[in-house]
């Protein structure tokens, strides 16, 4: 089995607290992983040391078995680590068809084309009427963002995220704060994901990981509590006890 | 139609010209003709369009503040009238490139210092740059001439063939010419990928990096570019005035920029050249009614517009040039007034 994605002893402190703790996890390639954990575990302070928004005090984390640690953001997305935020991260002035266009073009290598105009290029055009059509944004294409439905915009930050044709994707908490009665079109665009794409799902949502997950790591406090089969982690006294434990403080 | 060319088809809209483009440039083209007597301030309007479409390509495409934007006019300028002055390039045209290519150099030197950091230390730097040109100016007056600016420049014709007269017919036409490709470069280059990034970046750098955009890299290049742009504005400056003084630096020539763009909006490319036009039209009118107090008046404008804020503006006061903006641009101008953006 290859590993995609791989973090070895990372450590990340702000200030005096230490937020990931002698983290090691191993993401299978073509896997639905999932990383839960009660709230303030450190598991979105994982996700952007993975991606390159935050360093890590130490530790390495490797892509593909490279060594991704010291790359910039950016670089991290054209070797195929895409990612979604768990609060929308989109362009307001900006068309669903600016917005994914931007990313297939970037991909493509013609992000830093001046001269060509936009919309000129039949191979970028194709990406984009594909992506649009599979996230039903079609119609909302040349509506600017901000003026979109909530649940139209989590689509287009899924839609985006995707446009980088990732072979790492991270999705940080995808169906948060999406009306039930468009839940179901998020569950299904995740749901239908090609199989070689890995997949690391943070989410709070139970029914959501249990439903998608094939592998479950567990964050407490930054570090890792255990790793495993769903059903294996679903029995755990351990996790059982911080999942009433963080229940019993939050009523 | 198949969804690809659809969106192909959508994707250039905004790209594709208007019938109130044209109407616009060949308004201005006819106003090179109508009004032979008004040729320098005309030509004055020009240079100023020009410059604040420098700004508005950092400003309203990449959300890049700037209050020193002069540091390049400036450089632009001495530039072009040291060239001149000491005959090393005589021929307008390629004089004109040359100093812009010194602002250039300056700009792309600069933009590291500019692109970190947020907008205060953006307006700081960059307001620190052009004071310290300026004073750099002045200390070394046996180049520069000092306070008594560079003297005795003779400007050769245009390509080897056009004279600038004394009435400024030449230099009018010629600074319309050069503002006119530059726009055209600029609207290109803004309907581009490239120019779409930029837009990306303002809206979102954290979304921007996250789909590969290499963020610093791309802010580096527009405030280069803005740079070359001011530089020939200044350039222009020198050429069709003869002179060059230390106040092609000054703090004022970056703030009125400032204004020009608060008055006719960023992000659409027109908003620098309509901007130009109102605001030495409302300096005239108001010298002409109090010649001493008139920037009082600018100032009340400018206090208005911003206190009132533009939002309302567009739905009262400024609904017709709102439609003739929108016949333009074809779409409302996003417009970034620093003050009253969120």
């Amino acid at each position: 089995m290859t590993i995609a994605l791989e973090t070895q002893n990372l450590e990340k402190t702000f200030g005096g607290l230490r937020v990931t703790r002698d983290l090691s996890l191993k993401i299978e390639q073509g896997a639905r992983h999932a990383l839960i954990g009660p709230n303030g575990a450190g598991k979105t302070t994982v996700i952007n040391q993975l991606t390159g928004v935050l360093k890590p005090n130490s530790g390495r984390i490797l892509l593909e078995g490279h060594d991704i640690t010291d790359l910039p953001v950016h670089k991290r997305v054209l070797r195929g680590l895409s990612r979604t935020f768990q609060i929308n991260q989109l362009y307001p002035d900006l068309t669903p068809l600016e917005t994914i266009g931007l990313a297939v073009s970037e991909r493509l290598g013609h992000g830093g084309d001046w001269w060509r105009r936009m919309g000129t290029r039949s191979d970028v055009n194709g990406e984009i009427a594909d992506l649009l059509s599979r996230f039903h944004l079609l119609d909302a294409m040349n509506e600017q963002t901000v003026t979109l439905p909530y649940g139209k915009q989590r689509l287009l930050e899924i839609a985006v995220a995707i446009a980088a044709k990732p072979r790492v994707l991270l999705l940080d908490e995808p169906a948060a704060g999406v009306p039930e009665s468009e839940r179901h079109d998020i569950l299904a665009v995740v749901g239908s994901l090609p199989r070689d794409v890995t997949v690391l799902l943070i989410e709070h949502d139970m029914d959501l990981v249990f439903s998608f997950a094939d592998r479950i790591s567990v964050l407490v406090s930054g570090a890792l509590l255990t790793e495993g089969a769903p059903e294996q982690v679903a029995r755990d006294p351990q996790v059982k006890a911080v999942y009433l434990g963080e229940e019993a403080v939050n009523v | 139609m198949s969804a690809a060319s659809d969106v192909g088809h959508h994707a250039q809209r905004q790209a594709r010209w208007h019938f109130g483009e044209a109407a616009f440039w060949l308004v201005v083209l006819a106003c090179g003709f109508l009004f032979p007597s008004r040729y320098l301030i005309m030509t004055d309007i020009l240079r100023l369009a020009l410059f604040a479409m420098s700004l508005d390509l950092i400003l309203g495409y990449a959300g890049i503040v700037s209050l020193g934007h002069a540091a390049f006019f400036g450089v632009g300028a001495y530039a072009a009238g040291l060239l001149a002055l000491h005959g090393i390039i005589n021929e307008p045209v390629l004089a004109l490139i040359a100093a812009g290519l010194a602002a250039m150099v300056l700009g792309f030197a600069t933009s590291f210092l500019v692109i970190r950091g947020v907008d205060l230390t953006r307006l700081m730097v960059t307001l620190g740059i052009a004071l310290l040109l300026e004073a750099l100016a002045e200390r070394f007056s046996n180049v520069t001439g000092g306070t008594d600016g560079l003297q005795g420049i003779e400007m050769q014709p245009i390509l080897g063939a056009i004279p600038f007269d004394m009435f400024g017919k030449a230099g009018f036409f010629y600074s319309l010419a050069v503002l006119f490709v530059l726009f055209l470069l600029a609207r290109r280059i803004v309907h581009s990928p490239f120019g779409l990034s930029l837009r990306a970046i303002k809206n979102n750098p954290l979304r921007a990096a996250a789909i590969g955009i290499p963020v610093n890299r791309r802010l580096i290049a527009i405030y280069t570019l803005a740079a070359f742009y001011a530089g020939i504005a200044g350039a222009l400056f020198t050429q069709t005035t003869a002179i060059a003084s230390l106040d092609v630096f000054a703090f004022d020539r970056s703030a009125d920029l400032m204004l020009v763009l608060v008055i006719g909006g960023t992000g659409y490319l027109y908003g620098g050249l309509i901007g130009a036009v109102i605001f030495r039209m409302l300096q005239e009118v108001f010298s002409t009614i109090t010649p001493q107090y008139w920037q009082f008046w600018i100032g009340l404008v400018l206090v208005v517009i911003v206190l009132v804020g533009r939002q309302r503006l567009h739905y009262g006061v400024l609904f017709l040039p709102n439609l003739l903006i929108k016949q333009i641009a074809g779409r409302k101008a996003v417009v970034s007034v620093p003050e009253s953006d969120t």
